[in-house]
């Protein structure tokens, strides 16, 4: 009895199988191969640029990035502040989620609530909201602590999710990268933008589909991308130059030559907001790893000067990094909303006696011994660099411990601040110089709350700059906020709170008939990108 | 001098006799095995006194200057004299690397060729001697072992010490400890290649009539085992520690080539050759082949020099 049926329903699947295989004529897939993986694809576990990359074209924001890198209507239409400190957002409707659920406020309270709550990456965004009023099932009330004029710029790389599925299948809380706690948001995505996730298998594959309920026209015509993480720099190349992939990132500088003389392929360069640095504990009585016992050599502003000046940063630009680098003694680029300008953006000399004798005056004149930890597949060249800053802290007398690993243990090590010396970069997703203030700069709070310092993971802290930030935070007139932007900056670079090193520039190779519009912020919208 | 002088002639005559040995004389009868010996020692002797003779030491990092970096061989346009292999990414000179590099290869591995046959070979020796529960629970210990390829097991010591250790050490310590975890990690992997094959030998002479003498004699059976069986069975162990010293050389180029093994800070033949494998396609090739050459040279030498030992040393051969 069984049997006719079971053979019929093969034969419907296999017409629907033959279908689907069939149907997209003119399916564009796209192959990206890039150095690493998306570690979470919970929206809300991780801030960091390649992951917020990729899940936006899977989750949307209230407001989204344009391609001028403004802000432009997302999940929200329109808003305005009613009040200095209250925002109102009309929302989209006749928006759905990738599983049919209705897009309502009730979903922008519950992914604010979970981007606030334990566990979250994601705290900076949402730390000037104060409150979230739902006025009706389209219009929300945002209500700041005090008057924060760039809300919408900060909201950007905030991602709404489906409060029903995150329910439902158990993700209420995001995933914890800190802890190793995981849920189903770590594989499974649910969110309203133009891809949907078809597959993922970490570290292997990863792959997206068109929305086709999403609810905008699309510009750009692929329908299918496949991400693979190809963590070899020769691996990757040779899969662009062989055409097994269509785009790579990023080109390893060494190779941009190759790619450049090929006929089927073409670079994309173009600076980068993200600024690399060195991140120093000024917290601890006693480093991490350090032979100096009893007391932190970096609580003394002549060690971190020394650490500073012994750094050559030109052998760095011209050697490890070709020439692709700009080097800065400020944190954020020179194309940062802000950024003072002019003298500040140039770094202390290189001055190696300098440096030994401020080491000396501070009382190492032997140096001493610390550890550095370092990640060898986030930045271009990161781990080279941070073994040419061990050579150069060697001249001095500072003897180094190098730990060069893989973003996926680095970040979860120096996120929970194990870590007394590290190298980080840092992209302003605001593209605005006040998010290095709060993210990178304000002194954490004690119990680690809210999003005020979250990635100030050596804890430097001035009272004076802190108080700047929230200041700058509510300011509305724009050459006051400017100005006291740069007292700020002043007061951090005279501190020597970080060393800036430089900012790397982005460099994707692809084929030449593809046609990708990449932000500064290293986002690459895949609904922006032609396949001719 | 004195005592030089009064061993001199005592070493020249045993040297003196080896060389009219049966061995000896199977030595003198094989080019491969003579040319081997040479290279292998010139490689030794390279390393062992790399300290004095390279032309740079890599491992001052005081010393290397970024702006050197990634300089082609003297012989090639914009090289120079001064750096004759070229520079690594580091502007580390690249012929002193190689030079340090197999120094610190070749230490790591006899050092773990040492430790696997102190421990394959007294197990090997118990086990066949005493037998009984003993054996039958060293032997499967070694079966598990067997069976699964031996890069994955000191992969796995290797990868799991190092989270442990790395980290929780300051910078001078921390390269004896990854030194010592690399020893570790081999030796571990090694012993039970001995310990079967000692295993197999003590059974055989245990019954001859050397041993029963001196059983009935009343000659403790530890003494036994390791005055009297250990002696004959040493042969073998001979044979397979001289292959596996070039293998051990390989597991740890493959450790440190997967970024288990030594810091980069400390370059090995197999550091070197993962740092050049990289841009060895974009135009800079002399960073991983000059070293892949070396160890290659390293390896191969002392497997020929294995090879011919295990030909000399068996009867039915000669």
């Amino acid at each position: 009895m069984n049997l006719p049926f079971k053979k019929l329903s093969l034969g419907v699947a296999l017409a629907a199988a033959f279908a689907i295989s069939a149907a997209p004529v003119f399916a564009k897939t796209i192959k990206v191969g890039n150095q690493g993986d998306i570690t979470m694809m919970d929206p809300h576990s991780l801030n960091e640029s390649l992951q917020l990359s990729m899940l936006s074209n899977v989750y949307e924001g209230l407001v989204v990035y344009n391609k001028e890198t403004g802000v432009a209507p997302g999940l929200a239409t329109e808003w305005k502040q009613t009040a200095p400190t209250v925002w109102r957002f009309n929302l989209r409707k006749g928006v759905t989620f990738h599983d049919g659920t209705p897009f309502t406020a009730d979903d922008v309270l519950f992914s604010f609530a979970r981007a606030k709550g334990e566990g979250s990456d994601l705290k900076s965004p949402v730390a000037s909201v104060s409150e979230v009023k739902k006025i009706d099932d389209f219009t929300i009330d945002l209500v700041t602590s005090a008057p924060f004029p760039i809300l919408p710029e900060t909201l950007r790389t905030l991602s709404i999710m489906s409060k029903k599925w995150c329910e439902t299948v158990g993700a209420q809380q995001p995933v914890d990268v800190r802890k190793g706690k995981e849920n189903a948001a770590t594989l499974k995505t649910n969110g309203t933008g133009p891809f949907m996730t078809k597959s993922r298998a970490p570290g292997v594959k990863t792959e997206f589909v068109i929305n086709p309920k999403y609810w905008a026209p699309v510009e750009g015509n692929v329908t299918e991308i496949i991400f693979t993480p190809i963590g070899n720099d020769a691996t990757r190349v040779a899969a662009l130059l062989s055409g097994e992939i269509d785009i790579a990132e990023p080109v390893p500088l060494q190779d941009v030559p190759r790619v450049q003389s090929n006929a089927n392929l073409k670079m994309l360069q173009a600076p980068e907001l993200r600024t690399i640095f060195l991140g120093m504990d000024q917290k601890r009585d006693e480093l991490l790893n350090s032979s100096v016992k009893g007391k932190n050599p970096f609580k003394d502003k002549r060690v971190r000067q020394a650490f500073y000046q012994a750094i050559d940063i030109e052998a760095i630009k011209t050697r490890l990094m070709r020439g692709a680098a700009t080097p800065t003694g400020l944190m954020i680029a020179p194309a940062v909303k802000g950024n003072p300008g002019g003298a500040m953006n140039n770094r202390l000399a290189y001055d190696v006696d300098g440096a030994k004798k401020l080491l000396a005056d501070a009382g190492y004149p032997q140096g001493f011994e610390i550890g550095m930890n370092c990640p060898n597949d986030r930045y271009v060249n990161d781990g080279e660099i941070c073994q040419a800053v061990v050579g150069m802290l060697a001249r001095v007398g500072v003897k180094v411990n190098l730990m060069a690993e893989s973003k996926a243990t680095y970040f979860p090590k120096i996120l929970a601040r194990n870590t007394s010396f590290y190298l980080l970069g840092w992209t302003p997703s605001t593209t605005d110089a006040h998010d290095p203030l709060t993210a990178l700069m304000a002194t954490p709070p004690a119990d680690g709350k809210g999003g005020q310092g979250q990635f100030n993971l050596g804890s430097y802290s001035n009272p004076k700059l802190d108080e700047l930030t929230l200041k700058i935070q509510s300011e509305v007139d724009q050459p006051k906020r400017n100005a006291m932007i740069a007292e700020a900056y002043k007061i951090h670079q005279d501190d020597i709170g970080h060393i800036p090193l430089h900012q790397q520039a982005l460099s994707f190779g692809m084929k030449k008939n593809i046609d990708m519009h990449v932000l500064p912020v290293n986002y690459v919208p895949f609904k922006w990108t032609k396949v001719n | 001098m004195t005592v030089s002088g009064e061993h001199a002639p005592r070493i020249l005559g045993s040297l003196q006799r080896a060389w009219h040995s049966d061995v000896g004389h199977s030595f003198r009868q094989s080019p491969l095995a003579m040319a081997s010996a040479l290279v292998a020692a010139l490689l030794v002797l390279m390393a062992v006194f790399s300290p004095w003779i390279a032309p740079h030491n890599p491992y001052d990092l005081a010393s290397i200057n970024l702006l050197d970096a990634r300089l082609p061989p003297a012989w090639v346009a914009e090289g120079q004299a001064k750096f004759l292999l070229g520079t690594d990414d580091q502007g580390r000179d690249i012929l002193s690397t190689i030079m340090h590099g197999s120094r610190l290869s070749l230490t790591v591995a006899f050092l773990a060729v040492v430790f696997s046959v102190a421990i394959g070979v007294s197990m090997g020796l118990l086990s066949g001697y005493i037998g009984g529960w003993f054996d039958a629970l060293i032997m499967r210990i070694v079966d598990v072992q067997l069976s699964f390829p031996a890069i994955l097991v000191a992969l796995l010591i290797s990868g799991v010490a190092q989270a442990l250790l790395k980290g929780t050490q300051i910078a001078s310590t921390a390269t004896w400890v990854s030194v010592a975890i690399i020893v570790f990690a081999i030796g571990i992997t090694d012993w039970v290649i001995y310990a079967r094959t000692v295993r197999g030998s003590t059974l055989v002479e245990r019954n001859k009539e050397y041993v029963q003498a001196a059983r009935v004699i009343g000659v403790p059976s530890i003494k036994i085992a390791f005055t009297h069986v250990l002696p004959n069975v040493l042969g073998p162990v001979l044979v397979i520690a001289t292959i596996r010293l070039g293998l051990a050389i390989i597991t740890e180029a493959t450790l440190s080539f997967l970024g288990v093994g030594l810091p980069p800070t400390l370059p090995s033949l197999g550091t070197l050759i993962q740092d050049g494998q990289k841009v060895l396609l974009s135009g800079e090739w002399w960073i991983s082949i000059f070293p892949g050459l070396a160890l290659v040279l390293l390896v191969l030498s002392f497997n020929l020099l294995g090879d011919w030992l295990r030909d000399a040393l068996n009867p039915k051969l000669r």
